[in-house]
């Protein structure tokens, strides 16, 4: 017999616990991936029971089912499109009111709905009490209860959801929501109507679709007209007199009018299921709270916060990236001395092992990171970062939540670039991500080094520090340019829920920072890869004989045998190299910033990695690429003509220029837009082009040569 | 008067909504409607956003938001 399949969704607003029933439910059998064509996270989960294949679909987060966010949006097409078996909605049981808003919109979808009353110990340490026998009775749906962070009520919520999938018997219709007198006159009008004209072509059930073209709902507007163009104009002509009528009524838009009422309805219902214990227990979470967010208090601990973040993910991620570094090299001597010496060697070497290495490299740091940001959201201290930060943020057109991200960008932008989803309009999180290359990424730091250490001297940390200062500044313009701009007008409200201090699960920190780790090595990994591999070749190809000359003649293009000739040839190579050549013709442009071919290659190569600059700056003048040689490079660089203006122009193109090809496949991705990675690319390096001519040219009328 | 103009700790009985467009439904959703009555629990230490209470629930709201929203404060 084929196995029955069934399809749970579970719904619920944000915080209300629907994660920890999803992990409970599914255990690790789960599936991350993307809503089709937006970023949205899709989490998708398999369990057997019997002879059943149960799917357990994660719907994202929402306070409603108007269609007025994208998580809104897709969560009811999810719903209304693929008729899910059963519907789980998770429910807040400390904050019931709210939570049922969504519930009851989901109930008149007419699905088959389950309640899972989540954390009903806190609800009873609040002194709440919650009758579920009369919830149930009142609008006609199970109720459970459950405490999903400790995993109880699972099995029970599993059961039921089973019976009811499989039940015959269809929702009570007539215990719904109900409206006042004229509302309802109104609906039963415009569902006859709908009926009466529309018939079989009726996606929906003409009561839901009558309240909806009440609300002016612009998508089911359109897919009524899209299922039957003729009828649809009367039936919209018909909705729109009615709204007309009810507006006048009520002296109100009737979308307000029926939220009113339908928190009205639930209002009704919460007065009769629960009772407040008079007796209040302390409550701790606003307790910490009144600490954490206190007018003096609040923001050192929260610059201790962050700064304890990147202590941990630099300090304690120091070591792994260390032995992954190590254990990188020995794979390619090994390959060095396993292939025959030729352009397979070179490629495994240099192309393939050196690029998955690139990506490996932040593996650590990246776990490291998204732990802490799992361990801020899970406790809820995020959405304090953002009360925190609102005020300053908002200087620039932003919300409160881009301020982790952009301070992420210090260390890594990958990481900075994916933790913009924690933004709800696609607006401010596509601006958070343009923004955040301005942040100078730790792989820059080793150029200033080298650069301000070799030219600047003593003044080396403050050149430096202004060039950090740069960024930010050049962040905050492009963020008020791109807000009046391309960007424009999707400030979204502020308005959230400070959700209570909760203590959180080791497992759910877990799957929350190998989740993002596993979309970070997966989906970057391929591109990276591919783009070393391009590198490799560009700067390999065509090969350049050992003996030509100039070069040394005993040596042959061996890596990192540190044989004095062999930096001569490796030098010759690259220059001769497509790279090289490249790097001579795009020379013209780079001339009036101050910056001769070889820092031109320097720059190209890398766009794979920013500290490659400085390993491709040794290859080119000849000194090796140890780390230790960065003095001697920096007076090879002096040698060579290049002056502290040019240096200090060089360095701001490098702070500046496009994001490294990491973050640029992280940009595509997370903005799910190949457009806004292009225009992120030239738009950096359009920026970085005219204010290092303006340092330089301006640096030079000032009389520093 | 306003939300805006509620000082901490104090109490209040929302009249009416006003503003347009997305953050008039957001306020709406959140449960601020007509009738409700919430506390203004604190206000962030740059003094926006202000944070609320109403029907048990921790909202944030920025200073120009609450601005859209009558109160009647209780006495």
């Amino acid at each position: 017999m084929a196995p029955r399949r069934l399809t749970i969704a579970l719904a619920g607003n944000p915080n209300a616990g629907k994660t920890s029933v999803f992990n409970h439910l599914t255990g690790t059998r789960q599936k991350v991936g993307n809503w089709p064509g937006v970023t949205v996270e899709k989490k998708e989960g398999h369990i057997r029971r019997g002879d059943r294949e149960i799917t357990v679909v994660d719907l994202p987060g929402t306070y409603s089912l108007t269609p007025f966010s994208l998580e809104e949006v897709i969560a009811r097409n999810y719903l209304l499109d693929e008729r899910p078996d059963v519907v789980i909605a998770v429910i807040d049981a400390t904050n019931l009111e709210r939570s049922l808003y969504l519930a009851t919109q989901i109930r008149e979808l007419d699905c088959k709905v389950l309640f899972a009353l989540n954390m009903a110990d806190m609800a009873r340490a609040r002194g709440l009490i919650i009758d579920g026998r009369k919830l149930a009775a009142l609008l006609d749906v199970p109720v459970v209860f459950t405490v999903a962070n400790r995993g109880e009520g699972m099995e029970a919520l599993l059961e039921e959801a089973i019976r009811l999938a499989e039940s015959e018997t269809p929702p009570d219709r007539s215990r719904r929501v109900k409206y006042s007198r004229d509302l309802e006159e109104a609906i039963g009008r415009l569902a006859g109507f709908l009926a009466a004209r529309l018939g079989d072509r009726l996606a929906w059930l003409p009561r839901w679709t009558a309240v909806k073209l009440l609300e002016d709902d612009e998508i089911v507007k359109q897919r009524l007209v899209a299922a039957a163009p003729d009828e649809a104009r009367a039936v919209l002509q018909a909705a729109a007199a009615l709204r007309r009528h009810l507006a006048e009524r009520y002296d109100e838009d009737p979308q307000i009018v029926l939220t009113d009422e339908r928190y009205g309805f639930i209002a009704g219902i919460v007065r009769e299921v629960q009772r407040s214990d008079a007796r209040r227990r302390v409550d701790v979470s606003r307790n910490i709270d009144l600490v954490l967010t206190h007018r003096f208090l609040g923001f050192p601990i929260f610059l201790f916060f962050i700064w304890a973040m990147f202590e941990l993910t630099f300090t304690l991620g120091e070591a792994p990236v260390g032995w992954i570094e190590a254990a990188v090299g020995a794979a390619a001597r090994a390959a060095q001395a396993v292939l025959p010496e030729g352009p397979l060697r070179g490629l495994v070497a240099d192309g393939i092992i050196a690029g998955v290495g690139s990506v490996l490299k932040f593996l650590p740091n990246i776990l490291i990171l998204f732990f802490c940001i799992a361990l801020f959201e899970d406790t809820g201290y995020m959405a304090r970062t953002a009360f925190l930060m609102d005020r300053i943020m908002h200087l620039i057109g932003l919300h409160g939540k881009s301020f982790i991200p952009m301070l992420m960008g210090f260390g890594c932008n990958v990481p900075a670039v994916m933790a913009a989803r924690t933004l709800e309009s696609p607006k401010d999180r596509i601006l958070t991500i343009l923004i955040t290359p301005f942040m100078s990424c730790s792989a820059k730091l080793p150029v200033y080094v080298v650069l301000a250490g070799a030219f600047f001297g003593e003044r080396a940390g403050s050149v430096i520090f202004g060039l950090y200062l740069l960024g930010i500044l050049l962040s905050i313009l492009t963020g008020r340019l791109l807000r009046s701009t391309l960007l424009a007008g999707g400030d979204a409200p502020f308005v959230m829920e400070l959700p209570p201090y909760r203590m959180p699960m080791a497992k759910s920190l877990l799957i929350h920072m190998w989740d993002r780790s596993r979309i970070f090595l997966r989906k970057m990994g391929g591109t990276i890869l591919l783009g070393s591999v391009i590198v490799w070749a560009l700067s390999s190809f065509p090969q350049v004989p050992a003996t030509a000359p100039g070069g040394a003649p005993d040596a042959g293009v061996e890596a990192g045998s540190g044989a004095p000739g062999t930096e001569g040839s490796r030098a010759l190579q690259v220059r001769e190299s497509y790279l090289g050549r490249l790097g001579r013709a795009v020379a013209p442009v780079f001339a009036p910033l101050g910056i001769e071919w070889r820092e031109a290659v320097a720059l190209l190569s890398g766009f794979v990695a920013k500290e490659i600059v400085v390993s491709t700056l040794g290859v080119l003048h000849a000194v090796g690429e140890e780390g230790e040689g960065g003095d001697t490079l920096g007076r090879a660089l002096s040698s060579s003509g290049m002056t502290p203006l040019a240096a200090l122009s060089m360095m701001v193109f490098v702070l500046l220029y496009l994001p490294c090809l990491a973050t640029t496949t992280a940009i595509r991705r997370e903005t799910g837009s190949t457009r806004w990675m292009l225009f992120s690319i030239a738009y950096n390096t359009a920026v970085a082009w005219i204010v290092s001519f303006a340092v330089y040219q301006g640096g030079r009328a000032l009389g520093y040569a | 008067m306003r939300l805006s103009e509620l000082r901490e700790g104090e109490s209040a009985t929302i009249v009416h909504v006003g503003g347009d467009g997305p953050l008039r439904r957001r306020i709406l959703e959140m449960g601020l409607v007509k009738g409700t009555r919430v506390r203004v629990e604190k206000y962030a230490p740059l003094k926006d956003p202000l944070e609320l209470v109403a029907r048990g629930v921790h909202l944030s709201l920025r200073v120009e938001e609450a601005e859209h929203i009558r109160v009647e404060k209780d006495d």
